[in-house]
Protein backbone atom coordinates (compact mmCIF):
# COMPACT_ATOMS: atom_id res chain seq x y z
CA UNK A 1 0.00 0.00 0.00
CA UNK A 2 3.08 2.29 0.97
CA UNK A 3 4.84 1.53 -2.85
CA UNK A 4 2.28 2.19 -5.27
CA UNK A 5 4.21 3.15 -8.23
CA UNK A 6 1.82 2.37 -10.99
CA UNK A 7 -1.72 3.53 -12.28
CA UNK A 8 -2.73 0.04 -11.69
CA UNK A 9 -1.23 0.02 -8.01
CA UNK A 10 -3.12 3.18 -7.74
CA UNK A 11 -6.28 1.40 -8.84
CA UNK A 12 -5.67 -1.44 -6.17
CA UNK A 13 -4.92 1.35 -3.32
CA UNK A 14 -8.48 3.31 -4.45
CA UNK A 15 -10.10 -0.45 -4.52
CA UNK A 16 -8.90 -1.38 -1.20
CA UNK A 17 -10.04 2.02 -0.20
CA UNK A 18 -13.47 1.14 -1.35
CA UNK A 19 -13.86 -2.33 0.53
CA UNK A 20 -12.68 -1.01 3.52
CA UNK A 21 -13.32 2.44 5.28
CA UNK A 22 -10.37 4.60 4.76
CA UNK A 23 -8.42 5.30 8.28
CA UNK A 24 -5.85 7.56 7.78
CA UNK A 25 -3.83 9.34 5.38
CA UNK A 26 -0.05 8.92 5.01
CA UNK A 27 0.47 6.61 2.86
CA UNK A 28 -2.85 6.01 2.10
CA UNK A 29 -5.06 6.54 -1.09
CA UNK A 30 -5.99 9.93 -2.02
CA UNK A 31 -9.84 8.79 -1.07
CA UNK A 32 -8.92 9.16 2.69
CA UNK A 33 -8.18 12.75 2.16
CA UNK A 34 -11.43 12.95 2.53
CA UNK A 35 -11.78 10.95 5.58
CA UNK A 36 -9.13 13.39 7.31
CA UNK A 37 -12.01 16.05 6.45
CA UNK A 38 -14.45 14.57 8.11
CA UNK A 39 -12.74 13.62 10.93
CA UNK A 40 -10.91 17.13 11.85
CA UNK A 41 -14.50 18.91 10.75
CA UNK A 42 -12.96 20.90 8.64
CA UNK A 43 -13.49 22.40 5.23
CA UNK A 44 -11.43 21.36 1.78
CA UNK A 45 -9.93 25.10 1.30
CA UNK A 46 -8.05 24.63 -1.79
CA UNK A 47 -6.83 21.79 -3.76
CA UNK A 48 -4.16 22.51 -6.84
CA UNK A 49 -2.50 20.05 -8.81
CA UNK A 50 0.80 20.12 -10.86
CA UNK A 51 3.07 17.71 -12.51
CA UNK A 52 4.33 16.18 -9.66
CA UNK A 53 1.53 16.57 -7.23
CA UNK A 54 -1.80 17.00 -6.14
CA UNK A 55 -1.94 19.39 -3.05
CA UNK A 56 -5.50 19.22 -0.56
CA UNK A 57 -5.42 22.07 1.90
CA UNK A 58 -8.04 21.20 5.10
CA UNK A 59 -8.63 23.79 7.68
CA UNK A 60 -10.13 21.91 10.53
CA UNK A 61 -12.35 23.22 12.65
CA UNK A 62 -9.59 24.40 15.55
CA UNK A 63 -7.63 26.48 12.99
CA UNK A 64 -4.97 24.56 12.10
CA UNK A 65 -4.07 23.93 8.48
CA UNK A 66 -3.24 20.19 7.15
CA UNK A 67 -1.80 19.85 3.60
CA UNK A 68 -1.98 16.61 1.99
CA UNK A 69 0.20 15.63 -0.78
CA UNK A 70 -1.09 13.32 -3.11
CA UNK A 71 1.20 11.58 -5.56
CA UNK A 72 0.35 11.43 -9.41
CA UNK A 73 -0.27 7.82 -8.37
CA UNK A 74 -2.92 8.24 -6.18
CA UNK A 75 -1.03 7.73 -2.50
CA UNK A 76 -0.65 10.60 0.30
CA UNK A 77 3.24 10.64 0.16
CA UNK A 78 3.48 13.62 2.25
CA UNK A 79 1.45 15.74 5.35
CA UNK A 80 2.01 18.96 6.86
CA UNK A 81 0.25 21.05 9.94
CA UNK A 82 0.14 24.44 10.69
CA UNK A 83 -2.00 26.45 13.37
CA UNK A 84 -2.79 26.81 16.97
CA UNK A 85 -3.63 22.88 17.80
CA UNK A 86 -1.85 19.91 16.56
CA UNK A 87 -3.35 18.19 14.43
CA UNK A 88 -5.15 14.32 15.08
CA UNK A 89 -2.14 12.35 14.42
CA UNK A 90 -3.57 9.21 14.72
CA UNK A 91 -5.87 10.51 11.85
CA UNK A 92 -3.33 12.18 9.64
CA UNK A 93 -0.49 9.88 10.03
CA UNK A 94 -2.88 6.52 10.17
CA UNK A 95 -0.77 3.53 9.55
CA UNK A 96 2.18 6.07 10.35
CA UNK A 97 1.37 6.98 14.12
CA UNK A 98 3.10 4.16 15.95
CA UNK A 99 6.16 5.21 13.39
CA UNK A 100 5.84 8.79 14.61
CA UNK A 101 5.84 7.93 18.01
CA UNK A 102 8.46 5.57 17.86
CA UNK A 103 10.75 8.28 16.04
CA UNK A 104 10.05 11.41 18.76
CA UNK A 105 10.57 8.96 21.30
CA UNK A 106 14.19 7.86 19.80
CA UNK A 107 15.02 11.78 18.77
CA UNK A 108 14.70 12.40 22.63
CA UNK A 109 17.46 9.90 23.82
CA UNK A 110 20.59 10.67 24.60
CA UNK A 111 20.83 14.05 24.09
CA UNK A 112 17.78 15.68 25.17
CA UNK A 113 15.71 19.06 24.54
CA UNK A 114 12.48 20.09 23.88
CA UNK A 115 13.00 22.02 20.61
CA UNK A 116 12.00 22.05 17.14
CA UNK A 117 13.15 18.36 16.18
CA UNK A 118 13.46 15.59 12.94
CA UNK A 119 13.07 12.21 13.54
CA UNK A 120 13.10 9.42 11.03
CA UNK A 121 12.33 5.68 11.11
CA UNK A 122 12.24 3.41 7.92
CA UNK A 123 11.30 5.31 4.79
CA UNK A 124 8.92 8.14 7.59
CA UNK A 125 10.48 11.29 8.29
CA UNK A 126 8.86 14.06 10.32
CA UNK A 127 10.37 17.53 11.02
CA UNK A 128 8.66 19.79 13.47
CA UNK A 129 8.75 23.45 15.03
CA UNK A 130 7.00 26.18 16.48
CA UNK A 131 5.49 26.04 19.79
CA UNK A 132 2.09 26.24 21.80
CA UNK A 133 -0.58 28.23 19.68
CA UNK A 134 1.56 28.21 16.36
CA UNK A 135 2.72 24.89 15.32
CA UNK A 136 4.19 23.24 12.38
CA UNK A 137 5.47 20.44 10.91
CA UNK A 138 5.41 17.98 8.26
CA UNK A 139 6.07 14.09 7.77
CA UNK A 140 6.38 12.62 4.88
CA UNK A 141 7.43 9.04 3.19
CA UNK A 142 10.84 9.27 1.23
CA UNK A 143 10.43 6.69 -1.18
CA UNK A 144 7.40 7.56 -2.12
CA UNK A 145 8.44 11.49 -2.99
CA UNK A 146 7.76 12.06 -7.02
CA UNK A 147 11.17 12.21 -8.54
CA UNK A 148 12.77 16.17 -8.34
CA UNK A 149 10.99 16.66 -5.31
CA UNK A 150 13.28 18.11 -2.21
CA UNK A 151 11.49 17.11 1.10
CA UNK A 152 12.23 21.13 1.66
CA UNK A 153 9.25 22.09 -0.66
CA UNK A 154 6.77 20.09 1.46
CA UNK A 155 5.35 23.06 3.35
CA UNK B 1 29.28 24.57 43.41
CA UNK B 2 26.22 25.04 41.55
CA UNK B 3 24.15 22.74 43.46
CA UNK B 4 24.88 24.71 46.66
CA UNK B 5 23.32 27.68 45.08
CA UNK B 6 20.02 25.83 44.35
CA UNK B 7 19.72 24.70 47.97
CA UNK B 8 20.32 28.17 49.41
CA UNK B 9 17.66 29.45 47.17
CA UNK B 10 15.58 26.69 48.15
CA UNK B 11 16.17 27.25 51.62
CA UNK B 12 15.35 30.80 51.63
CA UNK B 13 12.34 30.39 49.34
CA UNK B 14 10.51 28.34 52.17
CA UNK B 15 10.89 31.14 54.59
CA UNK B 16 8.35 33.71 54.29
CA UNK B 17 4.55 32.72 54.63
CA UNK B 18 2.75 31.27 52.21
CA UNK B 19 -0.46 33.36 53.79
CA UNK B 20 -2.41 35.45 51.62
CA UNK B 21 -1.51 39.13 51.91
CA UNK B 22 1.79 38.71 51.66
CA UNK B 23 2.19 39.68 47.92
CA UNK B 24 1.84 42.98 48.55
CA UNK B 25 5.41 43.81 49.18
CA UNK B 26 7.32 45.23 46.87
CA UNK B 27 10.93 45.13 48.94
CA UNK B 28 11.82 41.56 48.00
CA UNK B 29 13.75 39.89 45.61
CA UNK B 30 12.59 39.88 42.29
CA UNK B 31 14.84 37.58 40.89
CA UNK B 32 16.34 33.64 41.65
CA UNK B 33 18.61 31.57 40.11
CA UNK B 34 19.00 29.78 37.19
CA UNK B 35 21.27 26.59 36.59
CA UNK B 36 22.07 25.10 33.07
CA UNK B 37 23.31 21.58 33.67
CA UNK B 38 21.55 18.00 32.97
CA UNK B 39 18.68 18.58 34.87
CA UNK B 40 17.01 15.93 37.35
CA UNK B 41 17.20 12.95 34.13
CA UNK B 42 20.57 13.60 33.92
CA UNK B 43 20.56 13.68 30.41
CA UNK B 44 19.62 17.51 29.12
CA UNK B 45 21.58 19.83 27.08
CA UNK B 46 20.61 23.36 27.22
CA UNK B 47 17.97 23.41 29.76
CA UNK B 48 17.77 25.84 31.81
CA UNK B 49 16.39 25.14 35.05
CA UNK B 50 14.60 26.89 38.58
CA UNK B 51 12.85 26.05 41.19
CA UNK B 52 9.04 26.75 41.90
CA UNK B 53 7.55 27.01 45.20
CA UNK B 54 3.36 26.19 45.38
CA UNK B 55 1.82 26.40 48.47
CA UNK B 56 -1.76 25.22 49.44
CA UNK B 57 -3.68 28.21 48.92
CA UNK B 58 -3.71 30.35 51.60
CA UNK B 59 -2.00 28.25 54.06
CA UNK B 60 1.81 27.70 54.90
CA UNK B 61 2.16 24.27 53.58
CA UNK B 62 4.79 24.79 50.97
CA UNK B 63 7.22 22.36 48.75
CA UNK B 64 9.82 24.04 46.63
CA UNK B 65 10.28 21.89 43.40
CA UNK B 66 13.49 22.34 41.77
CA UNK B 67 14.67 21.13 38.25
CA UNK B 68 11.79 23.01 36.76
CA UNK B 69 12.47 24.23 32.93
CA UNK B 70 12.36 27.62 32.54
CA UNK B 71 9.88 27.68 29.07
CA UNK B 72 9.75 31.48 27.32
CA UNK B 73 8.12 28.81 24.39
CA UNK B 74 4.69 27.97 26.74
CA UNK B 75 2.54 29.00 29.09
CA UNK B 76 2.15 28.20 32.53
CA UNK B 77 3.38 26.08 35.66
CA UNK B 78 3.29 22.48 35.27
CA UNK B 79 4.71 19.95 38.07
CA UNK B 80 5.22 16.06 37.75
CA UNK B 81 2.82 14.51 40.32
CA UNK B 82 5.73 12.11 40.96
CA UNK B 83 7.62 15.43 42.12
CA UNK B 84 4.98 16.80 44.49
CA UNK B 85 4.23 15.50 47.97
CA UNK B 86 1.76 18.67 48.68
CA UNK B 87 -2.12 18.11 48.27
CA UNK B 88 -3.38 20.64 46.35
CA UNK B 89 -7.07 21.96 45.60
CA UNK B 90 -8.43 20.21 42.36
CA UNK B 91 -10.49 22.88 40.16
CA UNK B 92 -13.40 21.70 38.89
CA UNK B 93 -15.76 23.12 36.36
CA UNK B 94 -19.25 24.58 36.61
CA UNK B 95 -21.26 20.85 37.66
CA UNK B 96 -18.48 20.13 39.89
CA UNK B 97 -16.41 17.52 37.37
CA UNK B 98 -12.60 17.56 37.87
CA UNK B 99 -10.81 19.96 35.22
CA UNK B 100 -7.72 18.02 33.61
CA UNK B 101 -5.68 19.03 30.78
CA UNK B 102 -3.72 17.43 27.25
CA UNK B 103 -1.44 20.40 27.11
CA UNK B 104 -0.14 20.40 23.67
CA UNK B 105 4.00 20.69 23.13
CA UNK B 106 5.90 20.17 20.10
CA UNK B 107 6.40 16.70 20.99
CA UNK B 108 3.93 15.28 22.84
CA UNK B 109 1.49 15.98 25.34
CA UNK B 110 1.18 16.43 29.57
CA UNK B 111 -1.79 15.02 30.85
CA UNK B 112 -2.93 15.70 34.53
CA UNK B 113 -5.46 17.69 36.26
CA UNK B 114 -5.81 21.42 36.73
CA UNK B 115 -5.11 21.88 40.57
CA UNK B 116 -5.05 25.37 42.37
CA UNK B 117 -1.72 26.92 44.47
CA UNK B 118 -0.13 29.93 45.52
CA UNK B 119 2.97 30.51 43.93
CA UNK B 120 5.93 31.92 44.88
CA UNK B 121 8.92 32.60 42.46
CA UNK B 122 11.90 34.51 44.45
CA UNK B 123 10.10 36.73 46.68
CA UNK B 124 7.22 37.09 44.23
CA UNK B 125 3.87 35.54 45.03
CA UNK B 126 0.58 34.62 42.79
CA UNK B 127 -2.53 33.66 44.71
CA UNK B 128 -4.45 30.80 43.68
CA UNK B 129 -3.10 29.93 40.00
CA UNK B 130 -4.36 27.03 38.40
CA UNK B 131 -1.31 24.83 37.62
CA UNK B 132 -1.11 21.45 35.93
CA UNK B 133 -0.21 18.28 38.04
CA UNK B 134 1.42 15.84 34.99
CA UNK B 135 0.80 12.09 35.66
CA UNK B 136 -1.74 12.13 38.21
CA UNK B 137 -2.40 8.62 39.34
CA UNK B 138 -5.88 9.54 40.29
CA UNK B 139 -6.25 10.59 36.29
CA UNK B 140 -4.83 7.54 34.75
CA UNK B 141 -6.73 7.36 31.50
CA UNK B 142 -5.75 9.49 28.69
CA UNK B 143 -9.00 10.17 26.38
CA UNK B 144 -8.27 9.36 22.61
CA UNK B 145 -8.48 12.80 21.30
CA UNK B 146 -5.41 13.37 23.72
CA UNK B 147 -3.69 10.20 23.18
CA UNK B 148 -3.46 11.10 19.33
CA UNK B 149 -1.19 13.94 19.56
CA UNK B 150 1.56 11.70 20.30
CA UNK B 151 3.23 10.70 23.02
CA UNK B 152 2.65 11.69 26.69
CA UNK B 153 5.60 13.37 28.43
CA UNK B 154 3.98 12.49 32.12
CA UNK B 155 7.26 10.93 33.65
CA UNK B 156 10.32 12.37 34.96
CA UNK B 157 12.50 10.25 32.28
CA UNK B 158 9.47 11.33 29.36
CA UNK B 159 10.24 15.63 30.59
CA UNK B 160 13.52 15.37 31.39
CA UNK B 161 12.16 17.97 34.14
CA UNK B 162 10.27 17.87 37.24
CA UNK B 163 8.16 20.67 35.93
CA UNK B 164 7.87 23.32 33.38
CA UNK B 165 7.87 27.20 34.48
CA UNK B 166 5.80 28.45 31.33
CA UNK B 167 6.90 32.39 30.73
CA UNK B 168 5.86 33.09 27.31
CA UNK B 169 4.03 36.51 26.15
CA UNK B 170 0.58 34.62 26.42
CA UNK B 171 -1.00 35.03 29.62
CA UNK B 172 -2.85 31.91 29.25
CA UNK B 173 -1.73 28.58 27.72
CA UNK B 174 -5.17 28.50 25.38
CA UNK B 175 -6.13 31.84 25.66
CA UNK B 176 -10.05 32.50 23.89
CA UNK B 177 -10.03 29.00 21.40
CA UNK B 178 -10.23 27.15 24.81
CA UNK B 179 -13.83 29.76 25.67
CA UNK B 180 -15.81 28.47 23.21
CA UNK B 181 -17.06 24.83 23.35
CA UNK B 182 -17.92 22.77 19.63
CA UNK B 183 -15.30 21.66 17.16
CA UNK B 184 -13.63 24.98 17.20
CA UNK B 185 -12.12 24.20 20.66
CA UNK B 186 -8.38 23.09 19.99
CA UNK B 187 -9.22 20.16 22.81
CA UNK B 188 -6.73 21.56 25.69
CA UNK B 189 -9.51 21.00 28.51
CA UNK B 190 -11.15 18.10 29.64
CA UNK B 191 -14.23 17.29 32.35
CA UNK B 192 -13.94 14.12 33.71
CA UNK B 193 -16.96 13.11 36.06
CA UNK B 194 -15.79 9.57 36.37
CA UNK B 195 -12.69 8.05 34.27
CA UNK B 196 -14.73 8.71 31.44
CA UNK B 197 -13.64 12.37 30.32
CA UNK B 198 -14.89 14.75 27.48
CA UNK B 199 -13.51 17.85 26.24
CA UNK B 200 -14.89 21.41 27.84
CA UNK B 201 -14.83 24.75 27.34
CA UNK B 202 -13.03 26.90 30.45
CA UNK B 203 -13.15 30.89 31.01
CA UNK B 204 -9.81 32.46 30.78
CA UNK B 205 -9.43 33.14 34.48
CA UNK B 206 -9.50 29.37 34.74
CA UNK B 207 -6.91 28.74 31.95
CA UNK B 208 -3.24 28.01 33.02
CA UNK B 209 -1.59 31.27 33.57
CA UNK B 210 2.05 32.40 33.29
CA UNK B 211 1.96 32.90 37.00
CA UNK B 212 4.22 36.04 36.24
CA UNK B 213 1.02 38.10 35.11
CA UNK B 214 -0.59 37.20 38.49
CA UNK B 215 1.92 39.08 40.69
CA UNK B 216 1.02 42.16 42.76
CA UNK B 217 4.25 43.71 40.90
CA UNK B 218 6.95 43.36 38.74
CA UNK B 219 4.12 41.62 36.25
CA UNK B 220 4.61 42.63 33.06
CA UNK B 221 7.12 40.44 31.99
CA UNK B 222 10.40 38.75 33.00
CA UNK B 223 14.57 38.95 32.07
CA UNK B 224 16.48 35.77 31.46
CA UNK B 225 20.28 37.23 32.42
CA UNK B 226 22.83 34.30 31.37
CA UNK B 227 26.61 34.28 30.80
CA UNK B 228 28.40 33.98 28.02
CA UNK B 229 29.37 30.29 27.36
CA UNK B 230 32.97 29.53 25.37
CA UNK B 231 32.73 27.11 22.45
CA UNK B 232 33.23 23.20 23.72
CA UNK B 233 30.57 24.17 26.02
CA UNK B 234 30.98 23.25 30.02
CA UNK B 235 28.99 21.35 32.76
CA UNK B 236 26.83 23.71 33.87
CA UNK B 237 26.54 27.38 34.41
CA UNK B 238 24.14 29.82 35.92
CA UNK B 239 22.36 32.77 35.30
CA UNK B 240 19.00 34.79 36.69
CA UNK B 241 15.96 34.54 35.86
CA UNK B 242 14.29 38.53 36.84
CA UNK B 243 10.28 39.40 37.46
CA UNK B 244 9.11 42.46 35.78
CA UNK B 245 10.63 44.69 32.78
CA UNK B 246 11.84 48.44 33.68
CA UNK B 247 10.09 48.04 37.20
CA UNK B 248 13.36 47.70 39.69
CA UNK B 249 16.98 48.74 38.87
CA UNK B 250 17.37 45.15 37.86
CA UNK B 251 15.58 45.12 34.93
CA UNK B 252 15.61 47.59 32.95
CA UNK B 253 15.43 47.07 29.15
CA UNK B 254 18.49 49.79 29.04
CA UNK B 255 19.74 49.08 24.79
CA UNK B 256 17.98 46.74 24.04
CA UNK B 257 16.14 46.50 21.37
CA UNK B 258 12.40 45.65 21.67
CA UNK B 259 10.97 43.13 18.77
CA UNK B 260 6.55 43.33 18.67
CA UNK B 261 5.23 39.42 17.76
CA UNK B 262 2.23 38.77 15.60
CA UNK B 263 -0.97 36.98 17.21
CA UNK B 264 0.97 33.57 17.11
CA UNK B 265 3.89 35.25 19.01
CA UNK B 266 6.28 35.16 16.07
CA UNK B 267 8.18 37.77 14.46
CA UNK B 268 10.56 37.40 10.95
CA UNK B 269 14.22 36.99 9.95
CA UNK B 270 16.68 37.72 7.51
CA UNK B 271 19.01 35.22 6.17
CA UNK B 272 21.18 35.60 2.94
CA UNK B 273 19.02 38.05 2.12
CA UNK B 274 15.75 36.09 2.29
CA UNK B 275 12.94 36.75 5.13
CA UNK B 276 11.40 34.05 6.29
CA UNK B 277 8.59 34.33 8.66
CA UNK B 278 7.68 32.60 12.23
CA UNK B 279 10.85 32.47 13.70
CA UNK B 280 10.51 32.96 17.39
CA UNK B 281 12.50 32.98 20.51
CA UNK B 282 12.52 30.18 23.42
CA UNK B 283 14.40 29.24 25.93
CA UNK B 284 13.05 25.80 26.14
CA UNK B 285 14.37 24.76 23.20
CA UNK B 286 17.92 23.67 23.29
CA UNK B 287 19.36 24.87 20.16
CA UNK B 288 19.25 27.41 17.24
CA UNK B 289 17.37 25.63 14.78
CA UNK B 290 17.23 27.26 11.27
CA UNK B 291 16.68 26.26 7.97
CA UNK B 292 17.92 23.38 6.19
CA UNK B 293 21.50 21.76 4.63
CA UNK B 294 20.82 23.06 1.37
CA UNK B 295 19.99 26.91 2.41
CA UNK B 296 23.32 26.91 5.20
CA UNK B 297 25.57 24.65 3.77
CA UNK B 298 25.80 23.07 7.42
CA UNK B 299 25.88 18.78 7.18
CA UNK B 300 23.78 16.93 9.36
CA UNK B 301 25.27 15.09 12.14
CA UNK B 302 25.92 11.44 11.78
CA UNK B 303 24.95 10.25 15.74
CA UNK B 304 22.72 13.30 16.74
CA UNK B 305 20.53 13.86 13.31
CA UNK B 306 18.69 16.46 14.41
CA UNK B 307 21.75 18.62 14.68
CA UNK B 308 24.28 20.08 12.60
CA UNK B 309 27.50 18.92 13.00
CA UNK B 310 30.18 21.17 10.73
CA UNK B 311 33.73 19.74 11.08
CA UNK B 312 34.79 23.66 12.05
CA UNK B 313 32.94 26.27 14.31
CA UNK B 314 31.18 28.04 11.49
CA UNK B 315 29.89 32.36 12.17
CA UNK B 316 26.56 32.82 11.04
CA UNK B 317 24.81 36.07 10.79
CA UNK B 318 20.68 36.63 10.68
CA UNK B 319 19.05 39.72 11.58
CA UNK B 320 15.46 39.57 13.42
CA UNK B 321 12.70 41.97 12.78
CA UNK B 322 9.82 42.57 14.95
CA UNK B 323 6.07 43.32 13.39
CA UNK B 324 6.96 46.76 14.74
CA UNK B 325 10.03 46.94 11.86
CA UNK B 326 12.51 46.66 14.54
CA UNK B 327 15.62 44.88 13.64
CA UNK B 328 18.44 43.22 15.51
CA UNK B 329 21.21 41.32 14.04
CA UNK B 330 22.65 38.37 15.71
CA UNK B 331 26.07 36.45 15.28
CA UNK B 332 26.16 32.93 16.25
CA UNK B 333 28.16 29.93 16.36
CA UNK B 334 27.34 26.51 15.17
CA UNK B 335 29.55 23.47 15.67
CA UNK B 336 29.60 20.00 16.03
CA UNK B 337 27.24 18.63 18.59
CA UNK B 338 28.44 14.88 18.08
CA UNK B 339 31.77 16.05 19.35
CA UNK B 340 30.65 17.68 22.69
CA UNK B 341 31.66 15.67 25.63
CA UNK B 342 29.23 13.78 27.12
CA UNK B 343 28.98 15.89 30.20
CA UNK B 344 29.03 18.98 28.88
CA UNK B 345 25.19 20.53 29.51
CA UNK B 346 25.78 24.00 28.44
CA UNK B 347 27.23 24.88 24.44
CA UNK B 348 26.35 27.58 22.37
CA UNK B 349 26.83 26.06 19.09
CA UNK B 350 24.41 23.74 19.18
CA UNK B 351 22.32 24.11 16.09
CA UNK B 352 20.10 22.07 13.52
CA UNK B 353 17.26 22.44 10.74
CA UNK B 354 14.59 23.61 11.00
CA UNK B 355 11.03 22.89 8.89
CA UNK B 356 10.70 26.73 8.45
CA UNK B 357 12.50 29.92 9.45
CA UNK B 358 14.38 30.50 12.82
CA UNK B 359 13.77 28.78 16.32
CA UNK B 360 15.80 30.89 19.06
CA UNK B 361 16.58 28.28 21.59
CA UNK B 362 18.86 29.07 24.83
CA UNK B 363 21.83 29.40 23.16
CA UNK B 364 21.02 33.12 22.19
CA UNK B 365 20.41 33.60 25.61
CA UNK B 366 23.90 32.73 26.41
CA UNK B 367 25.69 36.27 27.38
CA UNK B 368 22.57 38.32 26.64
CA UNK B 369 19.42 39.65 28.65
CA UNK B 370 16.87 38.78 27.12
CA UNK B 371 13.01 40.00 28.01
CA UNK B 372 9.92 38.51 27.45
CA UNK B 373 6.77 41.05 27.77
CA UNK B 374 3.37 39.44 28.15
CA UNK B 375 0.64 40.59 26.04
CA UNK B 376 -1.15 43.69 26.97
CA UNK B 377 0.90 44.66 30.00
CA UNK B 378 2.36 48.16 29.92
CA UNK B 379 6.22 48.44 30.16
CA UNK B 380 9.25 50.92 30.06
CA UNK B 381 9.13 49.93 26.11
CA UNK B 382 5.94 49.57 25.36
CA UNK B 383 3.06 47.16 25.88
CA UNK B 384 3.84 43.79 25.45
CA UNK B 385 3.31 40.97 23.76
CA UNK B 386 7.11 41.66 22.83
CA UNK B 387 10.97 39.81 23.14
CA UNK B 388 13.70 42.12 23.45
CA UNK B 389 17.41 41.53 23.93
Amino acid sequence: MTKQSTSIGWLAAALLASAAPASGSLGGPAESVDADRVKLQGALMRMTRNDRFALHEIRAASGTLVREYVSPTGVVFAVVWEGPALPDFRQVLGDHFEDYRHAVREARTGRRGRGAFRASGRDFVVESSGHPRAFFGRAYLPSLLPQGLQPEEIR
Amino acid sequence: MVRGIVFALTAAAVVPQCGPGSSTGTSGQNFQTITVNAGPAGDYLNGAFTSATVCVPGQSSCQTISGVLIDTGSTGLRVLSSALTLTLPQQNDASGSPLVECAQFLDGFTWGPIQTADVKLGSEQANAVPIQVIGSPAFSVIPAPCAAKGDPEDTLSALGANGILGIATFKQDCGSACVAAGASNPGFYYACPSSVCHETAVPLQNQVPNPVSLFASDNNGTVIQMPSVAAGGVVSTSGMLIFGIGTQPNNALGPAKVLTLDAQGNFSTNYGGIQYQSTYVDSGTNGIFFLDSRTTGLPICAMSTDFYCPTTLQSQTATNRGVNGVMSSVTFSVGNVDALSGRVAAASEVAGPNPRGFAWGLPLFYGRSVFTAIEGQPTSGGTGPYVAY
